[in-house]
């Protein structure tokens, strides 16, 4: 609940932060090069070493950093039940080599595939998400296919067939329904993980390109500066922790709400 | 004094009373019998006075052991009250034994906890407890774990355990419910030799298993006691009507058969069926079903009955095409049904439809009853606008006698009668020409069973339906069999109609199961233990008649050739000696 309320502020925030400060993401304040967060000269977190806004900074790499987690948790949402959902339902040879398939792009190492892709193409916005995205689903699959193998078996399923019901609807109206519990829990608890890649991403550089920004990418600069200007660093990797801890009290608290409706 | 006192128990959860002021005593060595149906908080009472309540329930009055107060005591103090004076059996003896450690061990701590500490003493103590309770080889048995014993021996086991501190009382919940009739019979007829001194609170649904094993009787209705009294004089009697309408709910072996059905056309044939499934990674075969033929009728009944693992759900369920078939020919209406069920035709399907054991777990849990309810429709009669299939819907609740109230709640809303009812509804609503019912009534309780049953019985006078209704229970079957198919070890062993089953039974094991029914009446109480040992496994059929090792007819023949159905009076009987032996 407290994680949740937290969480919507922030990203109310973040949506509406740029848009009241007075500080454009982009604009230098020549006047004001790593200032340290004050009220008078209206940069409330400071500025950076070319003299931008940090706090207006901040919120756009909170914006993005949800976008990156929200758009990558669909991306591996969508692919990852429906593909779990057939295997495991499907059985047999199908399951085999679906899953077989899961293992091997498992075995493959994710950091090397994610610098071969931004090489090949041009880095850009979306093909992290992407990337990202392509990386969690293979979790989300097995998750599924674990839920819809026992599923399978349940006799309402049984019931279904004998009823006449067909296999693709069987999985949409019977299946699915049944694994919304898990999958939503499952979803809360990548959010946190997408987010920690892209910045881990941002922080390596492979990640978000100046001027756009993200919370890794913050706290990459801010590293650059820890000295000088410690707020570069701290209020951006506080704000990262503070989002990270929030979704994962938030995917434990979703899991003991489900459950407790399951026991009763 | 009585050796344990409950005075004015009361056990909530909420706003829920579980338990309103319940009061009773069990004097030393006295055998007790608890009935209620479920929910009406027998094993609360049960686990009231183990002190295992959880922290949820408010507890009020007062439960003393000896004049010791077990109400609001201490974990300590009821710790060595456990064991050491009461002990408890479960119903389920494969969750209540810890599959990691070997069933010695498990008996040991008991002994090392509450009794003594001298190792070698309690190995020796534990060894003597398994045989006492019928375990063969207890050296062997000591060292095994829980998954290595079937059903039956893992409740001998739960039965040692509870008995081995040597407790003043025994408290049994259930203790046969999960397990098969003759089973059931051997276990009860355990629990009486073996408790000699120690007092017997035996908790249960089943009138039949008390009346054969109690000598005083509480009766208990939504928490309170209704009425209390010895054995017989409350089966002769019953003062309350609560008492009278468990009686008369309870299965019998003396009530009366179905009415005669006019013959009508063959629906379901089913020639020569075989299931196999492949164990160990394709290892080896196990033969669950091998030769079953079946024959029903429209407006027939045929029962099929056998213990578990008898392969009765895999025939039923090969035939209706949700497990593949090694061998045979399924025939519906002169029409062949092959292969698996989604791959046949859709409007064949709608003719064949099954009712399940487990109602809960048949109904969606994520869909409303009405959703439910009309799915059939939307396959079946796609043309139908929602009024109409609305109307059909509400039709069809009010067929299996409940009211459209029902129509927005979620499955798990209801009680185990009313989504039993639903189940029965959704398969009705196509108004298919068969019926095939697993264990269908096996969860409920013996009113909801016995409406239940009338309901199927009333569908088919009204519709011609022909009913394939599986049980492990003879007596369940018998109001509504006209024609019963006994099965051991995936083959036939009888097939004869119901008057000759009941009346004249050819074969030996179907004579050992009609002992085995527990009859509600103390002067005559069946359960009787004709059948030792239990059925061995599948993976190792006995050679020659698969029956021989627990058949008290055997003989030198049925060691080595396996006999074959043939027709014997009216019956189809597998057996050697079904001409000679007067059963």
């Amino acid at each position: 609940m407290i994680s949740g309320a937290i969480l919507s502020a922030i990203a109310l925030l973040a949506v509406i932060g740029p848009w009241i400060s007075p500080n454009e993401y982009v604009a230098a304040d020549f006047g004001n090069i790593l200032r340290s967060p004050t009220f008078s000269a209206g940069h409330v977190f400071g500025t950076d070493d070319l003299g931008r806004d940090l706090f207006v900074r901040t919120m756009m790499g909170v914006q993005v950093t949800f976008a990156v987690a929200i758009v990558a948790s669909i991306v591996s949402l969508f692919i990852g039940v429906l593909y779990g959902a057939t295997a495991g339902f499907v059985g047999g040879r199908v399951d085999a080599v679906m899953m077989r398939l899961v293992d091997t792009l498992y075995a493959m190492p994710f950091i090397f595939f994610v610098i071969l892709l931004l090489v090949v193409f041009e880095r850009n916005f979306l093909l992290i998400f992407v990337a990202i995205g392509a990386i969690n689903w293979l979790d989300m699959a097995r998750i599924v296919r674990g839920q819809t193998l026992s599923l399978r078996e349940r006799e309402f399923v049984q019931a279904a067939q004998l009823i006449g019901v067909s296999t693709p609807r069987i999985i949409l109206r019977h299946i699915a329904p049944n694994l919304v519990g898990v999958v939503i829990v499952y979803v809360t608890l990548t959010i946190p993980q997408a987010i920690l890649i892209e910045s881990f991403l941002s922080f390596l550089g492979l990640g978000i390109q100046e001027p756009q920004t993200s919370l890794g990418k913050l706290v990459n600069d801010g590293t650059d500066q820890m000295e000088g200007a410690s707020w570069m660093l701290l209020i951006p990797a506080t704000l990262l922790a503070a989002i990270l801890l929030c979704f994962n009290f938030l995917g434990d608290g979703m899991r003991d709400l489900l459950d407790s409706r399951q026991s009763r | 004094m009585s050796l344990l006192d409950v005075n004015g128990l009361s056990i909530r959860y909420g706003d829920t009373d579980v338990v309103a002021s319940l009061s009773f005593g069990v004097d030393a060595g006295e055998s007790v019998g608890l009935v209620g149906n479920s929910g009406s908080g027998k094993t609360q009472t049960a686990l009231a006075i183990m002190g295992l309540l959880p922290d949820n329930a408010a507890v009020s009055g007062s439960i003393a052991l000896d004049g010791a107060e077990i109400v609001g005591a201490g974990e300590r103090q009821l710790d060595s009250l456990r064991a050491e004076r009461i002990g408890m059996v479960f119903q389920d003896p494969a969750q209540a034994l810890n599959p990691y450690v070997s069933i010695g061990r498990q008996l040991r701590r008991i002994l090392l906890r509450h009794g003594t500490s001298d190792g070698r003493e309690a190995d020796q103590r534990v060894m003597h407890m398994l045989d006492r309770v019928g375990l063969a080889d207890p050296a062997r048995q000591f060292r095994a774990y829980p998954h290595q014993l079937s059903g039956g021996m893992r409740q001998r086991v739960m039965i040692a355990s509870a008995l081995i501190a040597g407790p003043d009382l025994l408290i049994a919940d259930e203790p046969t419910t999960a397990l098969d009739v003759t089973v059931q019979a051997q276990i009860l007829d355990l629990l009486e030799r073996i408790r000699e001194e120690t007092a017997l609170l035996l908790i249960t649904h089943d009138l039949g298993i008390i009346a054969g094993h109690c000598e005083r009787l509480l009766v208990i209705e939504d928490g309170r006691l209704v009425e209390a009294g010895p054995t017989r004089k409350l089966f002769s009697e019953p003062q309350s009507p609560h008492t009278r309408k468990l009686i008369e709910a309870a299965p019998r072996l003396d009530g009366s058969l179905p009415p005669p059905t006019a013959a009508g056309d063959i629906v379901l044939q089913a020639d020569d069926v075989s299931v196999s499934y492949t164990e160990r990674q394709g290892r080896q075969q196990l033969h669950a079903v091998q030769d079953l033929d079946l024959e029903l009728r429209s407006g027939e009944t045929v029962a099929v009955v056998g213990e578990s693992g008898s392969g009765k759900s895999s025939f039923v369920r090969a035939v209706l095409g949700l497990i593949p078939m090694r061998a045979g020919r399924v025939t519906f209406c002169g029409r062949e049904l092959a292969g698996p069920v989604q791959a046949r035709a859709v409007g064949l399907r709608r003719d064949l439809q099954l009712v399940f054991q487990d109602p809960a777990g048949s109904l969606n849990p994520q869909l409303r009853i009405e959703r439910v309810i009309a799915e059939p429709l939307a396959i079946h009669e796609p043309a139908l606008d929602a009024k109409g299939r609305r109307e059909r819907v509400a039709a069809a609740l009010h067929r299996v006698g409940l009211d459209e109230s029902l129509l927005r709640r979620f499955p798990h809303q209801l009680s185990g009668g009313q989504a039993q009812r639903v189940a029965i509804a959704r398969a009705l609503i196509v108004n298919p020409k068969v019926l095939v019912c697993d264990e269908a009534v096996a969860a409920l309780d013996g009113s909801v069973r016995r409406q239940v049953l009338e309901l199927l019985q009333r569908e088919q006078q009204a519709t011609g339906l022909g009913i394939v209704f599986i049980s492990h229970d003879l007596a369940v079957v018998r109001s509504i069999s006209h024609r019963v198919m006994v099965l051991y070890l995936g083959r036939l062993v009888e097939l004869a109609n119901g008057a000759d089953i009941f009346g004249n039974p050819r074969h030996p094991y179907t004579r050992a199961l009609l002992d085995a029914v527990p009859v509600p009446d103390p002067l005559a109480p069946g359960g009787k233990l004709s059948l030792g040992g239990e059925m061995p496994s599948i993976l190792t059929p006995p050679p020659g008649c698969a029956f021989h090792p627990r058949c008290r007819y055997v003989k030198s023949r049925c060691r080595v050739e396996r006999p074959r159905a043939r027709r014997v009076g009216d019956a189809h009987v597998a057996c050697h000696r079904a001409e000679e032996l007067e059963l």
